[in-house]
C-alpha cells in the first residue's frame, strides 16, 4: 500500500533495504545460532548515518522523526529482528539524554551516538520491577559532587556493548515513584560490571546482560533532569519509543509472509505447489491483511507523534500493542506453513 | 591527492538467462547495477582519500541512464562524478572505450591515481583498464590486493598471479586494477545520498572531448563482432538418489567413462 | 551511431526484437524502436528478412593494410623457467592455424636466463623463438612485458599474436594491443579462418558464459586474442623438430621504469592452478567447517585435480580468496567440476557453466546446482565422498 512516504523517507527505507539485504540477510543465521553480537552491522548502520535519525541536525543526526525512525527499524527487523533490536536499544538509550538532557549533556553524548561511534542502552528493568517503577531497588545517593549507585539492573538490551547508559534509580525512597532519577553511566565509570550474556530463545545476536553498580560513582552532573524526575523520564522515553517496538513487529512479521510466501510456491504436494491450496491461502490473506492493518496503525500514530501533541501514551500503546500481537500470529502461521522446514 | 575511479554500468548478469527456445537473452526486468568490481576500486579510492587527503572522482562511458550508476557511486561518498556519453560512442570495443575514458581523464586534467575494477561481469575482458594506462601513457599495476604508500607518490602494493601474491611498487601517478580481497566496501550513506539526488554530473560528448567520430564507438573499434549465439546446449540433467556407497560407485563409474581420473 | 531502419522495407514482423541479444529493440505499433544500450552486434541484421536493417557505415573505412610477414606469434609465457602449459597448447593451435595460413609460428619467450626454454618451444611447434633475455623481465611486471612485447612486433610484423588468458596474460597484452592501434579479443575458446577475407575468427564467452560471441579484427594488425588455458590442443612434442632461436634486444628496458618487482609476498600452495586445473573438487558452506576443505583435498589429489570454493566458504575464511570461483572470483572450464556442499547461488554458476562435466553433491534436492549439473547426487556429502574416494582406491 502506498503510505505516501516523502522521498526522502522513501529513500531512507530503500538504504535500511539495503543494509537489510545486503549485510544482514546472509549472516543472520549464523549471528542467531553462535548468539554474536552483529558488530559490523553497527558499523554499517553508523556509516550509513543510521543511528543519527532521531538525533537532531545540531548533533549531527538527521533530524527525522518518529515515521522516519519507525521505517528504518521495519526494514531492518524484517531480516532480522535481533539485529534491529541493538539498533532500537540504542535510541531508547539516547531518548532520556534527547529529551531531557542539558545542552552540555546533549553536546557531549549526542553526536558520538549519531556518529554511532558509541551505542546507548537504556536500564530500567529489575527483577522485581519493570514497568512498575516504583518498585525499583537501584539507589543513587547524592556524596559531595557525585551520586554513588548501587543495585542491580535486569535484562538490559546493549549491556556490555554500549558505552552511554541511561539508568533510572531511586535517590528518595520516601516519595515512591516520585523519588526516582535519571543518570547517565559511562561504561568505563568505576564500580559498574556486567552480568553474563543471557541466553534468549530469540533474538540471540541482541545482547542481553545484568548492570551491576557497585559503589558506582559518577559526577553529579550526569544527572538529567532534577532530582525525582526520573519516573517521568522514563514513561516519556517509553512513550516514544513504543511505537519502535511496533515496527519491529511489523517488519518480523513481514519477513514471516514473505518467506511463507516463497515457501508454498516452492513447496510441491500433491502434484502442485502448496499455494493453491486453500487453506493455504486463507493464512496467508489473514497474514497479509493483519500486517498492513497494524501497519497502517503504526505510521498514523508514529505520524501522530510527529505532531508533537502533548499526550499521546495511549496511542503509543497501541502502536506497540496491536502489531506485537499480529507478529505473534503471523509467525505462529508462518510455522504452520513452513511446517517441519520451518521448525528444524 | 586526485583519484579518479572508473565505473561501468553493467546488467546484473548472473539474472540473465538465455530464452531455451528463441536463444536469446531474457533481459526484461533485469536490473542495471555498478559493475561489482568497481565498488571494489571505488571503496579503496574512498580510502585513499581519507589516509591521504585528496578528492574522488568517478568516471563512466556509457548511455544517458548511466547517469544513475554514477549518483549511485555518490551515495557512497565519491566527491563528483563525470559521465562521457554520446549517441556516437556506441559500440566501442574496449579500444574504443578505453581512447573515450582517456580523452576524458585529461579533459578532467589528468589524475594522481586512477582505480579501475579488475574486470567487467558482462565483457569480462579485463581490457579498458590496461588499455586505458597506454593511452594515458602512465605505469599500471593489475590485480591488486592491498596498497599502501610509502612515500606521498610511492605506492606499494600487493597483486595477485596465478602463483601468488607479488609485491610491486609504482611511481604516481599511476593506474591500479584491484581485485575483490583488497577490501570490504561500505554502504552508502544517507546524507550522501541526499547530496547525491541534486548533485550535477557533467555529461561530455564527442564535441566536449574534441574527439573525431572515427575515433569513437564502433567506427573508432578495432574488434567487431560477426556473430552472438547461445553456448552449446549442456547434456540431460540426471539426478541420483540412493545409498551413499552405491552413489560413489556410480559416480566413479561414470566419470572413468569419461576418462577422467 | 545505431542500427539503420529502412522503414519502408520494415513490415514490423519484430523477428529482430525476438533475435536482440540485449533486449534493446521495441516494436511501437508498427514501428521498430531502438533503445539506449545497443552495441551494434549486428544479430538484428542478420534475422531480418527484408533487407530492412543496415550496420551504420565505418565512415570512411581505411583499406584493411597489407598483411604483415612474420605469421603467427605465440607469447610464451614462463616463470622462473617452468614454462605454462598453455603456451604449448597455444603453440599446438598456432601450428593448426599456420598449417592453413602457411606462415611460420613463432615463440616468443621473455625471462631471464630462459635460454633452455627454446628447444621446448620448437618441440611443440615454434619454428622461431624469439628471446628477449634482461634482468628486468626475470618476474612478470606490466611495463617492460609490454615494452618488450611492443617493440618487438613493431620491428617484426607478426600477422596475429596469441597469448594465454593467465593473470600475466590478461595483465599485459591489452596494453600492448593499444599501443599497437590493433583490437584485442580476450579470454578466447575458438578460432576459425575467414580464408576470404583472411580473418582470425575469434570466439569467446561474454555475460558469464550466457552467450558467444564471434568477433574479428577486420582493418589492424597483429590480430591479438587471450586464450583460456586447457581449451586448446597441445601437439605431442616432437624433439627433432628444427626450430631457429632468435635473441632480441630491446632498447626501452634498459632505461629505469616506473614499477619495479619487490618480492613475492605470498605463495598459493597449490600443485595445480585454478586456472589449468582438469579436475577442480569445489566446497561450498556445505562444507560447515574450514576443516573439512581437506576432505576434498583428498579427493582432488586422487583425481589430480585443484581445489574450488563459493565466495560464501571464502567469505567465511575456511579458505583464501584465490580458490574463489563465480562472479566476483574466477572462472573455470575444467573437464569435471564438482561441487560439493555447494547450493548454486547464480554469481557461483556463471563461474562454472562453462565446464565440461559437472557434478553435484548436495543433500536439498531443491538446490538450484542440480539445475545444471550433468550428474546430481542428492546426499550428505560426509557420506559419499569417503564413499567415492574409498571406491577409487579400490580401483587402483
Amino acid at each position: 500500500m502506498d503510505y505516501l512516504l516523502t522521498e526522502e523517507q522513501q529513500m531512507l527505507q530503500e538504504l535500511a533495504t539495503q543494509i537489510a539485504e545486503e549485510r544482514i540477510k546472509p549472516v543472520r543465521a549464523e549471528l542467531d545460532e553462535e548468539e554474536r553480537f552483529p558488530t559490523e552491522i553497527v558499523q554499517d548502520l553508523a556509516q550509513a548515518d543510521l543511528f543519527g535519525v532521531i538525533i537532531p541536525e545540531a548533533y549531527g543526526g538527521l533530524g527525522l522523526g518518529c515515521l522516519e525512525n519507525c521505517l528504518v527499524l521495519e526494514a531492518l527487523s524484517q531480516a532480522c529482528v535481533g539485529v534491529a533490536t541493538t539498533y532500537a536499544a540504542s535510541f531508547l538509550g539516547a531518548y532520556p539524554i534527547l529529551l531531557f538532557g542539558s545542552e552540555a549533556q546533549k553536546g557531549q553524548y549526542l553526536p558520538e551516538l549519531a556518529r554511532g561511534d558509541k551505542l546507548a542502552a537504556f536500564a530500567l528493568t529489575e527483577s522485581q520491577a519493570g514497568s512498575d517503577a516504583g518498585g525499583i531497588q537501584t539507589v543513587a545517593v547524592k556524596d559531595g559532587d557525585a551520586y554513588v549507585l548501587n543495585g542491580t539492573k535486569q535484562w538490559i538490551t546493549n549491556a556490555g556493548e554500549a558505552e552511554t547508559y541511561t539508568v533510572i534509580a531511586i535517590t528518595d525512597r520516601a516519595k515512591g515513584a516520585r523519588g526516582a532519577s535519571a543518570f547517565i553511566v559511562e561504561s568505563s565509570d568505576p564500580g559498574l560490571s556486567f552480568g553474563k550474556k543471557e541466553k534468549k530463545m530469540g533474538i540471540r545476536s541482541s545482547a542481553t546482560r545484568e548492570i551491576i553498580f557497585q559503589n558506582c560513582r559518577i559526577p553529579a552532573n550526569r544527572r538529567l533532569g532534577k532530582e525525582g524526575q526520573g519516573f517521568i523520564i522514563a514513561l516519556k522515553t517509553l512513550d516514544y519509543s513504543r511505537p519502535g517496538v511496533g515496527a519491529l513487529a511489523v517488519g518480523l512479521a513481514q519477513g514471516a509472509l514473505e518467506e511463507s510466501v516463497h515457501f508454498a510456491r516452492q513447496r510441491h504436494q500433491f502434484g502442485t505447489s502448496i499455494i493453491s491450496f486453500q487453506a493455504i491461502q486463507h493464512m496467508l490473506a489473514d497474514m497479509a491483511t493483519e500486517i498492513e492493518a497494524a501497519r497502517a496503525l503504526l505510521y498514523a500514530v508514529a505520524r501522530y507523534i510527529d505532531s508533537q501533541p502533548k499526550d499521546f501514551t495511549k496511542q503509543s500503546a497501541m502502536a506497540k500493542l496491536f502489531p506485537t500481537d499480529v507478529a505473534m500470529r503471523v509467525t505462529t502461521d508462518a510455522v504452520q506453513i513452513l511446517a517441519g522446514h520451518g521448525y528444524m | 591527492m586526485k583519484i579518479i575511479v572508473c565505473i561501468k554500468q553493467v546488467p546484473e548478469t548472473q539474472e540473465i538467462r538465455l530464452d531455451p527456445i528463441t536463444h536469446t537473452l531474457q533481459r526484461e526486468g533485469v536490473k542495471s547495477i555498478i559493475n561489482p568490481f568497481d565498488l571494489y576500486a571505488l571503496e579503496e579510492g574512498l580510502r585513499v582519500r581519507e589516509r591521504q587527503g585528496g578528492s574522488v572522482t568517478v568516471l563512466s562511458m556509457g548511455p544517458p541512464q548511466a547517469v544513475e550508476t554514477l549518483r549511485e557511486a555518490l551515495t557512497y561518498g565519491a566527491d563528483g562524478a563525470v559521465l562521457l556519453s554520446d549517441r556516437a560512442f556506441a559500440g566501442a570495443d574496449t579500444w574504443a572505450t578505453a581512447y573515450t575514458l582517456a580523452r576524458g581523464i585529461s579533459k578532467l586534467g589528468g589524475a594522481d591515481l586512477i582505480l579501475c575494477g579488475k574486470q567487467a561481469i558482462d565483457g569480462d575482458t579485463a581490457q579498458v583498464g590496461p588499455e586505458l594506462a597506454a593511452f594515458l601513457e602512465l605505469p599500471y599495476v593489475a590485480w591488486a590486493r592491498k596498497l599502501t604508500f610509502v612515500e606521498s607518490e610511492v605506492l606499494q602494493m600487493e597483486r595477485l598471479l596465478d602463483h601468488g601474491y607479488d609485491g610491486i611498487e609504482v611511481r604516481l601517478p599511476a593506474l591500479i586494477t584491484v581485485v575483490k580481497e583488497i577490501n570490504e566496501p561500505r554502504v552508502p550513506s544517507f546524507k550522501a545520498k541526499l547530496r547525491a539526488k541534486s548533485q550535477k554530473i557533467p555529461v561530455l560528448g564527442l564535441q566536449d572531448l574534441e574527439l573525431d567520430q572515427n575515433q569513437v564507438g564502433l567506427p573508432g573499434s578495432f574488434t567487431q563482432v560477426v556473430k552472438v549465439f547461445p553456448p552449446p546446449a549442456r547434456g540431460e540433467r540426471e539426478l541420483w538418489e540412493g545409498a551413499p556407497n552405491e552413489l560413489a560407485q556410480r559416480l566413479w563409474t561414470r566419470l572413468q567413462k569419461l576418462k577422467i581420473g | 551511431m545505431a542500427i539503420i531502419v529502412d522503414l519502408d522495407k520494415c513490415t514490423a514482423c519484430g523477428l529482430c526484437v525476438e533475435a536482440c541479444p540485449f533486449g534493446v529493440l521495441r516494436l511501437e505499433g508498427e514501428r521498430l524502436i531502438i533503445g539506449d544500450g545497443c552495441n551494434l552486434c549486428g544479430a538484428c541484421v542478420e534475422v531480418c528478412e527484408f533487407g530492412a536493417l543496415a550496420l551504420p557505415a565505418t565512415a570512411a573505412p581505411e583499406p584493411r593494410p597489407e598483411v604483415p610477414p612474420d605469421g603467427i606469434w605465440v607469447f610464451a609465457e614462463q616463470r622462473h623457467g617452468r614454462l605454462a602449459p598453455v603456451a604449448l597448447e597455444l603453440l599446438g593451435e598456432a601450428r593448426r592455424l599456420a598449417e592453413i595460413l602457411r606462415v611460420p609460428v613463432s615463440a616468443v619467450l621473455f625471462g631471464h636466463q630462459i635460454h633452455d626454454l627454446a628447444t621446448e618451444l620448437t618441440a611443440a611447434g615454434a619454428d622461431k623463438v624469439y628471446v628477449v633475455d634482461h634482468p628486468r623481465l626475470a618476474e612478470f611486471l606490466e611495463e617492460p612485458y609490454a615494452q618488450a612485447l611492443i617493440e618487438l612486433a613493431r620491428r617484426c610484423q607478426p600477422e596475429i599474436i596469441l597469448a594465454g588468458a593467465t593473470y600475466p596474460g590478461r595483465a599485459f597484452i591489452p596494453r600492448v594491443a593499444a599501443a599497437l592501434d590493433t583490437g584485442l579479443t580476450a579470454d578466447c575458446t575458438a578460432f576459425d579462418l575467414d580464408l576470404e577475407k583472411r580473418l582470425l575468427l575469434q570466439t569467446r564467452p561474454a555475460f558469464g558464459g550466457n552467450i558467444m560471441a564471434t568477433i574479428v579484427t577486420p582493418r589492424s594488425f597483429p590480430q591479438m586474442a587471450t586464450v583460456r588455458p586447457r581449451v586448446m590442443k597441445r601437439l605431442a612434442p616432437q624433439p627433432e623438430r628444427n626450430g631457429q632461436v632468435v635473441p632480441v634486444q630491446v632498447a626501452a628496458l634498459d632505461e629505469p621504469g616506473k614499477s619495479r618487482f619487490l618480492q613475492t609476498v605470498a605463495e598459493i600452495t597449490e600443485t595445480v592452478p585454478l586456472g589449468e586445473a582438469e579436475v577442480i573438487v569445489a566446497g561450498g558452506r556445505g562444507l560447515q567447517d574450514g576443516k573439512h576443505f581437506s576432505l576434498l583435498e583428498e579427493l582432488a589429489e586422487l583425481l589430480g585435480g585443484a581445489i574450488g570454493a563459493t565466495r560464501g566458504a571464502v567469505d567465511a575464511g575456511w579458505i583464501s580468496y584465490p580458490h574463489q570461483i563465480g562472479q566476483t572470483g574466477k572462472t573455470v572450464a575444467p573437464k569435471l567440476y564438482m561441487a560439493c556442499g555447494i547450493s548454486g547461488a547464480a554469481q557461483h554458476l556463471v563461474g562454472i557453466q562453462s565446464s565440461d562435466f559437472i557434478v553435484a553433491i548436495n543433500s536439498d534436492p531443491q538446490a538450484p546446482i542440480f539445475q545444471i549439473a550433468d550428474v546430481g547426487l542428492v546426499g550428505d556429502l560426509f557420506e559419499i565422498i569417503p564413499a567415492l574416494i574409498q571406491e577409487i582406491k579400490a580401483s587402483r
